[in-house]
């Protein structure tokens, strides 16, 4: 069937350029985690922390004005910002929340200089072999994963791959709060890969639980199953957020957010 | 004697049966009832389920020894069995809830009866029923008593007592999963197949099964949308949606006409990319290579209107109960977009109905015919390729349809290909859907105030891209929300595709579980 041939040939490349260099990251008008302005936030007021539905933010531990944010909780839904009387929560465009360290994820009103020491191991700048495991999402995130192997953000071109088998694996990349029924699977998953390793956790549910954690069939995402070199929290993070993910793992990108706060 | 495995063939209804006729599958006319000296004496005692405005079911309380007979006479008056739900009471006291859906005439008759400990299995007669009392055996220790399948189906903690159906060393046994090549979900399916042929297929699911139903218990309504559009993250606006329809109905709002319309805009907004990226798996499935890639970047696309419009790529954060949290801007750019996502999707489908390797695969493969699909309980695209004429946009229209002229795309073959081209007819119509209501939406409020009566109850409804997907809400104090259950459309339809499996071949299992569209984390939940 030459027509398929002919007509992609006349259509030319659908691929963007960015994550290499500049380009359309496709995510226009896509809202990410809500920004939070401490300035413009009352003393006596509580409707963010109510209107949560993940507990993302709470109320300041006892004695101390404010709200805590854990962005790592955070499913994006957007209800403080409509709740909140000010300017305190504003919307924002920032979805690229991929963090080393679960603390980043937590606000605070000044980020300390980077843990920057981190370093992935020698021979992983360049190319990933990555295991998906399903622990559970609501395939969202499945979605999203999918669609990074589209033509427009063609994952191949920046030289990570899924892989089949978890022998060919270097990275496990879970979704979802990794209810009881997959956390057997997924251990094995992990065992069968050979050493060095890492682990993703891509999505809010496998954070921190999100809006499926706990209760009577599922776990509080990866924490305290298995060690996660790399936290990504959205719902779901958009492709180009798991691409930035990607890249940070490799440290061919800097991380964009430190203490809760998105470094631009 | 070894046990049945699931699924038998041979357990399917002796009681409902259906015409050849393309409308409203099943004529009553045609109807025979296995246990013909049952008696239909049930009193029917017409109540409220919220309101009875707006759709909204008659209820019919029963005797629990009745139950059989009023269903009976329900089917046997053109009715069709859409869901089965539980909803505890003090003690070991529970309630059942059998939804049946009269599409002809546009209502639904709910039959309620009160049991306690044991309740009778209608499954012999309505295997559709068949996975719902095994899951409520499963997640509220309910007995149903002689369920034809007695085996576990959500929980995973515990044997289910089934023997290997075969030690014949020439059958292989294949289990396949949970955790698959490639991304996707998570399941288990086991194979005993010789050489090329299935002989017996199960699908193992719940593996995701994360227990949402009960998550909303004690959320607000306006709560409880973020948790409906995280049940299947494809079907987002289809479950908040159908959750927000429920609690619309059992508080008497008033949804704005521009809210509705706006609703009816997304939700075949969503259909679009569900299809386009229906489209390029299934060309994957048949290592049409080009086709695939195609496929998913207008899927790509059509997600990136979804998020310019929207914020969300998934539709999300849109709709609260009583409306819109916000009002939608559509300017120009969207219909110039929609229009070239258009006409790319014809030329793409234009050139798979002319790719011969691509459409050899499809046609005869995993044929489902009418009458397991209608006792099975199939849904959506899944039973219009077989023929069955349903659509709730259509037959029990809610939001802005009944403004617009929904066509139906039916075909009678039930094969892959039938499904193939319902979804591209149904992708289509959706595109005409959206214009039209572009170019009609009319100016006003999207959210009308809302609050919530204590112990209100309601139900709501949406054709998903999967087909037929439910709400039963119940509130408790407070207005706030007391016990959920979601009926989706891929529990529905995995009941059903184990069907078109057995006695098929390995090759084919591929291209037939593409050509089902089926969604995991819909079915577990």
């Amino acid at each position: 069937m030459p027509f398929w041939t002919i007509s992609g040939l006349f259509r030319g490349n659908a691929s963007t350029k960015w994550g290499v260099r500049d380009g359309d990251d496709g995510q226009e008008g896509v809202l990410g985690m809500p920004r939070f302005n401490p300035a413009h936030c009352l003393t006596d007021c509580t409707v963010c922390a109510e209107s949560c539905p993940t507990e993302a933010i709470t109320m300041a531990p006892n004695g101390e004005a404010g709200i805590a944010i854990d962005y790592g909780k955070c499913v994006a839904c957007q209800l403080c910002v409509e709740a909140c009387p000010t300017d305190a929560l504003t919307t924002s465009h920032d979805w690229a929340f991929g963090v080393r360290h679960r603390e980043d994820l937590h606000w605070v009103s000044e980020p300390t200089p980077d843990h920057a020491t981190h370093k992935t191991p020698s021979g992983f700048f360049r190319s990933l072999h990555v295991r998906h495991v399903d622990a559970g999402s609501c395939n969202g995130c499945e979605s999203e994963l999918q669609a990074l192997n589209n033509p427009f953000y063609n994952l191949h071109r920046l030289g990570v791959f899924f892989t089949a088998s978890p022998r060919f694996a270097d990275v496990l990349l879970v979704t979802g709060p990794v209810t009881h029924a997959m956390r057997g699977p997924l251990l094995a998953a992990y065992e069968a890969m050979p050493e060095p390793r890492w682990v993703m956790a891509i999505g809010t549910c496998a954070v921190a639980g999100g809006t499926a954690g706990g209760g009577e069939f599922c776990a509080n995402g990866l924490e305290g199953i298995l060690p996660v070199d790399l936290y990504l929290p959205g719902c779901p993070p958009n492709p180009a957020a798991i691409i930035e993910a990607f890249m940070l793992l490799l440290a061919r990108k800097q991380q964009r957010v430190k203490g809760g706060q998105y470094a631009g | 004697m070894e046990e049945k495995p699931y699924p038998v063939r041979k357990m399917t209804a002796k009681l409902v049966s259906i015409s050849d006729k393309t409308n409203h599958a099943p004529q009553s006319d045609v109807m025979v009832a296995a246990d013909a000296d049952a008696q239909m004496d049930v009193p029917p005692k017409p109540g409220a389920f919220g309101e009875t405005e707006g759709g909204q079911p008659n209820v019919v309380s029963c005797r629990i020894d009745d139950i059989l007979p009023a269903l009976q006479q329900e089917c046997s008056n053109g009715g069709r069995l859409e869901m089965l739900y539980v909803r505890p009471k003090s003690g070991s006291a529970f309630e059942l809830c059998y939804l049946v859906n009269h599409a002809e005439s546009g209502r639904f008759v709910m039959i309620v009866s009160e049991a306690m400990d044991v309740a009778p299995s209608m499954a012999r007669h309505f295997p559709l029923l068949g996975w719902y009392e095994r899951e409520i055996q499963d997640l509220f220790g309910i007995k149903f008593a002689d369920h034809p399948e007695p085996y576990p189906l959500v929980r995973h903690d515990h044997k289910d007592g089934r023997k290997p159906l075969s030690h014949d060393p020439d059958v292989q046994r294949f289990p396949f999963g949970p955790i698959r090549a490639d991304v996707v979900e998570s399941a288990e399916f086991a194979f005993y197949y010789a050489g090329e042929a299935i002989l017996h297929y199960h699908p193992h699911l719940f593996f995701k099964h994360r227990g949402m139903e009960r998550r909303f218990e004690g959320l607000t309504p306006q709560t409880g949308v973020i948790f409906a559009e995280r049940v299947s993250g494809i079907g987002s606006f289809a479950h908040a949606l159908a959750f927000a329809q429920a609690c619309e109905v059992a508080s008497g709002c008033v949804v704005p006409q521009r809210a509705k319309m706006l609703r009816s805009l997304l939700g075949e907004l969503e259909r679009i990319y569900n299809h386009l990226a229906y489209l390029g798996h299934l060309a994957d499935t048949t290592t049409l290579k080009v086709g695939q890639a195609e496929g998913k970047l207008l899927a790509e696309r059509a997600k990136q209107i979804n998020g310019k419009l929207t914020g969300s790529r998934f539709l999300r954060s849109v709709i609260a109960p009583g409306g819109l949290r916000r009002d939608l801007e559509l300017k120009a750019w969207f219909e110039l977009d929609l229009d070239r996502l258009r006409g790319q999707a014809e030329w793409y489908t234009n050139f798979l109905l002319a790719s011969n390797s691509f459409r050899d695969r499809l046609l005869t493969t995993g044929p489902l015919d009418q009458r397991t699909a209608y006792d099975q309980g199939a849904t959506g695209p899944i039973a219009r390729a077989s023929g069955i004429d349903r659509d709730l946009r259509r037959d029990h229209s809610y939001a802005a349809y009944d403004t617009l002229t929904v066509p139906v795309p039916v075909r009678q073959k039930g094969d892959a290909d039938a499904r193939f081209r319902v979804r591209i007819e149904e992708l289509f119509a959706s595109f005409d859907m959206v214009k039209a209501l572009f170019r009609r939406l009319e100016k006003g409020p999207v959210l009308s105030s809302y609050t919530q009566e204590a112990y209100a109850e309601g139900l709501g409804w949406a054709e998903s891209p999967r087909g037929s997907l439910f709400y039963a809400v119940h509130f408790g104090p407070e207005g706030r929300l007391q016990h959920v259950k979601i009926k989706s459309p891929s529990f529905s339809n995995w009941r059903v595709f184990p069907f078109t499996v057995q006695d098929s071949n390995m090759m084919d299992y591929a291209i037939n579980e593409a050509s089902f569209g089926l969604s995991i984390a819909g079915c577990d939940r």
